[in-house]
């Protein structure tokens, strides 16, 4: 039995050695640096431990204005993103003719690199001294003046960050919707109808009840997503993200850590820390919301 | 409400894309479903007894023929507006409604004119409920009741909106074998009480045959025999429906009319008048009676008490099977030791069908 | 009730109904298409041209490919390609080595404290990557890994969640199989090699193929730990042309990188969609 247990630990060893070193001991120490006080990266050491860490960070403008951007964010594109791919998937269920072209092509945008599309979308969107940018000449064809999506007014700028988050994060939850819808037992329709059930009612009544476990799904994995946002920000506005005024609490991490600004690991510790207590709220939140409406 | 299938045909096209003729689920049904009887769709998997059910409430649309309710005609009516009630083979009830709302579910989408006040509403959700016997658990969700309680709320869905025609799809295939039995009483029970035209699809014979006032059996899309159950059990057209009906199946052996007799291997058995010829010869299991010097000689295999009745299993020459089964009065049972046993055969139950075709040869036998 | 009329509007209704599905359905297709096109399009017209469209036209007749050229000689596109190669294949290639050994210790092995590891194992699944970045960007920094393939790899090559998958899977081998190779005397080692690997290998290719995915496309944890244009993956590569590369108004050619680097992905999509598909949704976790 001895020599069987020291067998396991022995296969476990890489996987244990490597989450010790990457996952554990970074999440004790994460807590350890946020509370140390003006922590010096390069004589590692520091003065005191308290909650300053905290409190620098917490009136830091630029932390206020990343706080800012990413509720927007979220508030903006959770719902919408989700909305719009309910909205699709029941189209998608509905058609038989073209229905896996259609999800091949929606699913495309999960495999590119966020950091390329973005830098065509930052084009698309962009008006230089040359041109005007394509949107722009679509807004024109509409009578809406030329407006500087990529380093113009806060909310335009927003716009374009909304319209790529939702570009990003749809592909997944269209494939989960549709796998969803896909699941429902065709007799519940076949029932309805002979009741004479309108489409609405059929929608309402039996449709969202019976996915309404993978809708919440996706509902809480998109505010922790959409929280964690960072690299669509960066991909098309670069990185200078403070600078753009559009820095998301991730990006404010990082900042904090490396670059320009960085060289700070206490502050990006207490900022972590803070953006974590945020999400856990948020889901502990959603996940009572959750357990009141879905049914079974 | 009588029922009136017109040569109702229904193809479909092939699942293997590189065949290009059609599959026949359906061929030319013909039928008059008279007001108020249960009608038993009896047949094999495949048969296409699910399609004329979905053809009947209209989830699906025939390729050719008519469909009358009365004497309307609802060929082309969508399935809402037909006033079809159906209960399907895994109930199909809203996981997420109680029994309460699943009944209600149907009045709710009554609109204008036609839909119920709140109170008319739930006093005929009660009734449908009381018919079925579940009105104690109207405040539970489906997932906490038992098959057979399951079963009754589908019913009970299927009923409260009062439809011309009540539908149910192989009903009790999902219950275990001591609640089929007793459900399929409660279903025969609700139909005399509501009186409402029924038709209801099943592959088991033995339950068809128990509660139908008339099954039809039928294979590969064709019907082969519509009729009251005990007429189509002593009289089958055909050698399909002969095989199809009864426990344990009637024996079939490979036979032969020569001279008048009709031959077993080299049993003479019974007179025929018929041409010389070869012939399908089917025994029902009742239709043996032994005896010292009966014209059937039998190898003896076992015998397989049954209580009331015993069964005989024996081999014969001819035997199209593997074994003969017998069923006999307990007190004549045959000495084992013997190792054969003679029969006699009971004139009508032996039927004769035609080697080539299988439909069943019009003979007096004695 | 004039039946005809009921079925003359029920199937009207459901003409428009399928013709408006189809057009949004349609409508969202170029919304997902059309950057695509849009970048594709941009990488074929050339500098001057592109520039002097003051209006962006739609197509283009006379397509060039001296942006690609430029794009592998005036910035070291390919030196990010290869970067992103080595580090993809190299980690994606430990990780199933580690992460199979555990799933299979997981499943198949007994040892002391079995359970009470797994259960901690799942805990770790719920540790967002943001917390711990911090730590480890000072654990490799100290290591002197900065600018090494090593201190790219290194964090990358455990996933507790692709450990569960795979648990899951061999869980579901039937015990017979094990207990015969036993009775034949074949090692435990050989048992995973010969006998796991093969039946399982629909999973270990969903793995493959997802981690391969998130390879390619990391970007924070190579921005942190490399400043070496060297050591640029291209992601971080890209971000650098946008930057600094080319001149910054040279965009045909910044989409021409753009298209390269996008290449091998769609490609590899478009081979495997069903089974990229079909793994995401049992598991993946993105947006």
């Amino acid at each position: 039995m001895e020599r069987r247990s020291a067998k396991g630990w022995l296969y476990l060893l890489p996987a244990v050695a490597f989450l010790g070193v990457f996952l554990v001991y970074p999440l004790v120490d994460v807590f350890v640096y946020s509370f140390e006080e003006g922590y010096n990266s390069a004589s590692q050491s520091f003065f005191g431990v308290g909650p300053y860490n905290y409190s620098y960070v917490l009136h830091d403008p630029y932390f206020l204005q990343a706080l800012k951007n990413t509720f927007v964010l979220v508030i903006i594109t959770v719902p919408l993103s989700t909305g719009l791919a309910l909205l699709i998937s029941v189209g998608l269920s509905s058609i038989q003719k073209l229905k896996d072209l259609f999800q091949t092509v929606y699913f495309l945008p999960y495999v590119t690199n966020t950091l390329a599309v973005g830098l065509v979308f930052m084009i698309l969107f962009k008006k230089t001294a040359y041109t005007d940018g394509l949107v722009n000449l679509m807004l024109h064809w509409f009578g809406a003046g030329p407006v500087d999506f990529i380093d113009g007014p806060h909310w335009a700028k927003m716009f374009v960050l909304c319209f790529y988050t939702v570009w990003v994060v749809m592909p997944f939850k269209i494939l989960i919707l549709t796998s969803a819808l896909a699941s429902v037992n065709q007799d519940y329709y076949n029932a309805a109808r002979i009741d004479g059930t309108s489409r609405s009612r059929i929608f309402f009544r039996i449709t969202l009840p019976m996915i309404s476990p993978m809708l919440f799904y996706l509902i809480i994995t998109g505010f922790i997503g959409a929280f964690k946002a960072y690299s669509d920000a960066v991909a098309i506005f670069g990185v200078n993200l403070n600078a753009a005024g559009m820095n998301t609490m991730v990006g404010y991490v990082y900042d904090m850590l490396y670059g320009d600004s960085g060289g700070y690991p206490s502050y990006a510790s207490a900022a972590a820390i803070i953006l974590f207590v945020i999400v856990l709220t948020i889901t502990c939140i959603n996940l009572l919301i959750s357990r009141k409406n879905v049914h079974y | 409400m009588k029922v009136v299938l017109q040569n109702l045909t229904k193809r479909f096209p092939n699942r293997n894309k590189k065949i290009k003729e059609d599959v026949v689920a359906v061929s030319d049904f013909s039928f008059e479903i008279p007001d108020g009887e249960l009608i038993g769709l009896l047949g094999p998997s495949g048969c296409g007894k699910s399609t004329t059910l979905n053809l009947i409430c209209g989830l699906q649309k025939p390729t050719s023929g008519r469909i009358f309710f009365g004497e309307d005609d609802v060929t082309d009516l969508p399935p809402e507006n037909r006033g079809v009630g159906l209960v399907f083979q895994n109930y199909a009830l809203y996981p997420h409604l109680t029994v309460r709302q699943n009944i209600l579910f149907p009045l709710q989408n009554l609109k204008g004119a036609e839909r119920p006040s709140k109170e008319e509403m739930l006093r005929r959700a009660l009734e449908a409920a009381k018919l079925v016997q579940i009105d104690t658990l109207m405040d539970r969700k489906p997932s906490e009741l038992s098959g057979g309680q399951q079963q009754r709320v589908a019913i009970a869905r299927a009923l409260v909106k009062m439809p011309r025609v009540l539908l149910l799809d192989e009903p009790l295939s999902n219950l275990d074998a001591r609640l089929r039995l007793q459900t399929r009483e409660e279903i025969r029970r609700i139909q005399r009480e509501t009186g409402i035209t029924t038709v209801f699809v099943t592959h088991d014979q033995e339950e068809a045959m128990s509660i139908s006032d008339r099954i039809v059996v039928m294979k590969d899309g064709v019907v082969q025999q519509i009729g009251r159950p005990q007429d189509v059990y002593d009289s089958p057209v055909n050698l399909f429906v002969a095989k199809f009906l009864g426990t344990p199946p009637i024996n079939v052996f490979e036979g032969e009319v020569r001279g008048g007799l009709l031959r077993l291997g080299e049993d003479a058995v019974l007179k025929a008048a018929l041409p010389d010829q070869k012939v399908w010869v089917g025994i029902r299991p009742e239709g043996f009676a032994p005896e010292q010097a009966g014209p059937l000689h039998c190898e003896l295999r076992a015998v397989e008490v049954m209580g009331r009745d015993i069964s005989v299993v024996a081999g014969h020459p001819a035997c199209a099977g593997t074994a003969i089964r017998a069923i006999i009065r307990a007190e004549d049972r045959p000495d084992t030791q013997v190792g054969t046993v003679r029969f006699a055969l009971k004139p009508h139950k032996v039927f004769l069908f035609h080697r080539e075709s299988e439909e069943r040869l019009a003979v007096e036998l004695s | 009730m004039n039946y005809e009329s009921i079925e003359r509007r029920a199937r009207r209704r459901e003409r428009v109904r399928k013709s408006f599905t189809y057009f949004c359905l349609v409508l969202w297709a170029l919304m997902v298409l059309f950057p695509f096109y849009w970048m594709l399009l941009s990488s074929v017209k050339s500098y001057s041209a592109y520039n002097s469209e003051y209006v962006p036209r739609f197509f283009t007749l006379s397509p060039t490919l001296q942006n690609y050229v430029d794009a592998f000689t005036a910035v070291p596109l390919a030196k990010y390609f290869l970067n992103t190669l080595i580090f993809t294949l190299a980690t994606t290639a430990i990780m199933l080595v580690v992460i199979t050994l555990a799933a299979f210790a997981f499943a198949r092995l007994d040892f002391r404290g079995k359970d009470l590891v797994f259960t901690f194992f799942l805990a770790l699944m719920m540790i967002p990557n943001e917390l711990v970045v911090i730590t480890n960007f000072v654990t490799i920094t100290d290591w002197g890994l900065r600018n090494t393939f090593l201190g790219l790899i290194l964090p990358s090559v455990t996933s507790v969640f692709y450990i569960y998958l795979l648990k899951e899977n061999f869980a579901q081998i039937p015990d017979e199989l094990y207990y015969a190779a036993k009775v034949d005397g074949t090692s435990d080692l050989k048992y995973l090699l010969r006998v796991l690997l093969p039946i399982c290998r629909p999973t270990m290719v969903t793995i493959t193929i997802l981690k391969v995915i998130e390879c390619w496309n990391s970007y924070v944890w190579p921005r942190l730990i490399t400043d070496d244009a060297n050591y640029f993956l291209v992601s971080n590569g890209i971000q650098e042309i946008r930057e600094n590369g080319f001149g910054r108004e040279n965009i045909p050619a910044m989409m021409a990188a753009v298209v390269v680097i996008s290449v091998p992905l769609i490609v590899l999509f478009l081979l495997f969609h069903k089974k990229i598909m079909a793994g995401v949704s049992r598991g993946g976790t993105k947006g």
